[in-house]
């Protein structure tokens, strides 16, 4: 079986979250990485790094910059005459194309999977992950999202597979880029992080967010992370939420600051290692996940454990 | 122009799924069922297209059972102008949606489709890039903002790193995240008067649409519960534990 996935890239480096995928992959057949965009080729290069690559395919056009998914999304139609299964991370980049690409072969997408069973089975969370489906596929070409937190990293050096040219993307001419503003942040990638310091609500406004977490993140080495109700509230970037409509993650250690624990909140980070929640509320959900909770007012504290560590 | 806005009836966000004793999926008898929230947004965003006078008729889809005309009401209620429920008596995955909003947007011929990013039962997130694809319109996904301009739209979109603008030609696909609006409810009056709106109903096979099931559910399982952990007394301890993890020296 020959499977071919979409490589997350800046251009230049490729995204960790490239790195599960190439795991799920490599389970199921032969690894092809696709990386399509405009000056890729230092991009193509890391590619071919990764270990266990067969083929690493490259489609260099403008009419692939920024991954629009009007123009990538025919271009892989065409490439999976030669391949029987399509995977990309479950990123926004990754949701945008690969549904694109599987009603363009008429194929029924599985989504966000957790584990290969088989060639044609696979588990999923569904309902926020309060469950878990195992489902089989019927369709001869599969299309796929992983979930970048359940499955290991493929290494990132070591391997020199051949990098081969692809032509033949066209502008469909119905979408094009604008602009975009993107954060830089010294502090890890919140889907990469092995701590993360999360606020939520309680932090009452983004002064207070920025006053209290962040410093507590610095100290930690950590990414810092949000609940929908700090993101709506506009305390932080809608990048830093976490949970079934966000961010998945699950790192070594998740310390949930004034974050009640909704489910919706829960489905982003409960496969995390170790959960410690701080609430004034004893009561609070979030308490029945956590590892390690300490009651009591944040104000107070999450100060005090910042100038303690 | 014409805005078709498809909404799915799915278990209330309130509602804690429980799974089926059997295995075979999630126990949805007598438990409350609500329009799936990212739809109210979607529903939201074209009454305030047509509040500005850029949109001129709102439609609203809903494909599933029976029951899915009470979603259609709400919708209504809440301003959408005419409704359509299509039934099916099998689960239609999302490319079956698709082909059959295909087969309406044929008919409806619509300007804009807004749809959710993702319904909260299968969290699948598929069915607007899936009938971008099968239209070959422009898909401006998880949109935070839309402005419509002569024979385009702008989308702005919520990406893993932050923001992303988009112009796409119009007609096109628009699906929303959560930051796009805040949904209105339903005044008393409305609903009333939504009861009097028109609503036509149809099966999906009267659109000759194949919409068979690709994938096969084998088993819906609980996940692997945690428990609760230990209770810290103070600061002290805290750093004692995050010592103990080896995150703190
Ligand atoms: C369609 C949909 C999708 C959603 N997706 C997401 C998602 O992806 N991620 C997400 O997070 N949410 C999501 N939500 C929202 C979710 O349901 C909750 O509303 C949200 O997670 C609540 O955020 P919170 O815990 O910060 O706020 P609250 O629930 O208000 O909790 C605040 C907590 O802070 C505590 N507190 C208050 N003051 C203090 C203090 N001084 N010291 C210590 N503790 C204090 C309180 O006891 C309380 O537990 C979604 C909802 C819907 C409908
Ligand atoms: N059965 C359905 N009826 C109407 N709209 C649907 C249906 N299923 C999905 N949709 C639409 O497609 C969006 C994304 O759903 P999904 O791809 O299933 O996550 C939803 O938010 C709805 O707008």
């Amino acid at each position: 079986m020959s499977v071919l996935v979409w490589v997350e890239h800046d251009g230049t480096a490729v995204k960790d979250a490239t790195l599960p995928t190439v795991t799920a992959a490599a389970k199921l057949g032969d690894v092809v990485l696709l990386v399509a965009g405009e000056g890729v080729s230092a991009a193509a290069d890391a590619a071919a790094k990764i270990a266990g690559v067969a083929k690493v395919l490259v489609a260099d056009e403008a009419a692939l910059a920024h991954a629009l998914p009007e123009n990538v999304a025919p271009l892989v139609a065409t490439l999976m005459a030669d391949h029987d299964a399509f995977l990309v991370p479950a990123t926004t980049n990754g949701k945008n194309i690969a549904p694109r690409v599987a009603a363009l072969l008429d194929v029924m997408q599985i989504s966000d999977i957790l584990s290969v069973e088989s060639a044609d089975t696979f588990t999923r969370p569904i309902y926020a992950g309060n469950a878990i489906a195992t489902v089989q596929s019927k369709d001869a070409k599969k299309v796929i999202s992983v979930r970048g937190t359940a499955f290991e990293k493929a290494a990132a050096e070591g391997g020199s597979a051949p990098v081969e040219p692809v032509s033949g993307a066209t502008d469909a001419g119905v979408s094009t880029y604008v602009g975009s503003e993107i954060a830089t942040s010294e502090r890890p990638e919140l889907t990469s992080a092995k701590i993360i310091v999360s606020g939520g609500r309680a932090l009452q406004n983004g002064e207070n967010f920025h006053a209290l977490i962040e410093p507590l993140a610095d100290k930690l080495g950590a990414g810092v992370g949000a609940s929908r109700a700090a993101v709506d509230a506009g305390y932080v970037p809608n990048d830093y939420q976490v949970g079934q409509t966000g961010k998945i993650v699950a790192p070594e250690v998740y310390i949930a600051v004034g974050i009640s624990g909704a489910i919706q909140h829960l489905a982003g980070m409960k496969d995390s290692k170790t959960i410690i929640a701080i609430n004034k509320d004893e009561d609070a959900p979030i308490f029945q996940v956590a590892d390690i909770g300490l009651v009591g007012d944040l104000f107070k504290i999450v100060p005090e454990l910042t100038s303690k560590l | 122009m014409k805005v078709l806005v498809p909404v799915k009836r799915v278990l209330d966000y309130n509602v804690k799924p429980r799974v089926k004793a059997d295995g075979t999926g999630i126990d949805l008898a007598n438990v409350k069922m609500s329009m799936n929230p990212f739809d109210e947004i979607a529903v939201e965003e074209a009454i305030r297209l047509k509040e500005k006078g850029v949109v001129t008729e709102i439609v609203v889809v809903s494909i599933g059972e029976p029951k899915a005309q009470d979603t259609l009401r709400t919708a209504l209620a809440m301003g959408a102008d005419r409704a359509i429920l299509v039934t099916s008596d099998t689960k239609v995955e999302p490319l079956g949606v698709a082909k059959l909003l295909k087969a309406i947007a044929d008919e409806e011929q619509p300007s804009l489709v807004i749809l959710g990013k993702q319904a909260i039962d299968d969290d699948n997130n598929q069915t607007g890039q899936m009938l971008a694809a099968l239209t070959g319109w422009g898909q401006g996904t998880f949109a935070s903002k839309i402005e419509v301009e002569g024979d385009f739209v702008t989308v702005t979109r919520e990406v893993d790193g932050g923001a992303e603008t988009e112009k796409l030609k119009l007609p096109a696909i628009v699906t929303t995240d959560l930051r796009l609006n805040e949904p209105r409810y339903a005044s008393l009056p409305n609903i009333m008067k939504a009861k009097s709106k028109p609503l036509a109903t149809k099966t999906a096979a009267d659109f000759g649409v194949d919409v068979s099931p690709r994938l096969t559910t084998l088993k819906v399982e609980e996940p692997a519960k945690r428990s609760a952990g230990v209770k810290v007394a103070d600061v002290d301890e805290l750093v004692g534990k995050l010592k103990a993890l080896g995150v703190a020296k």
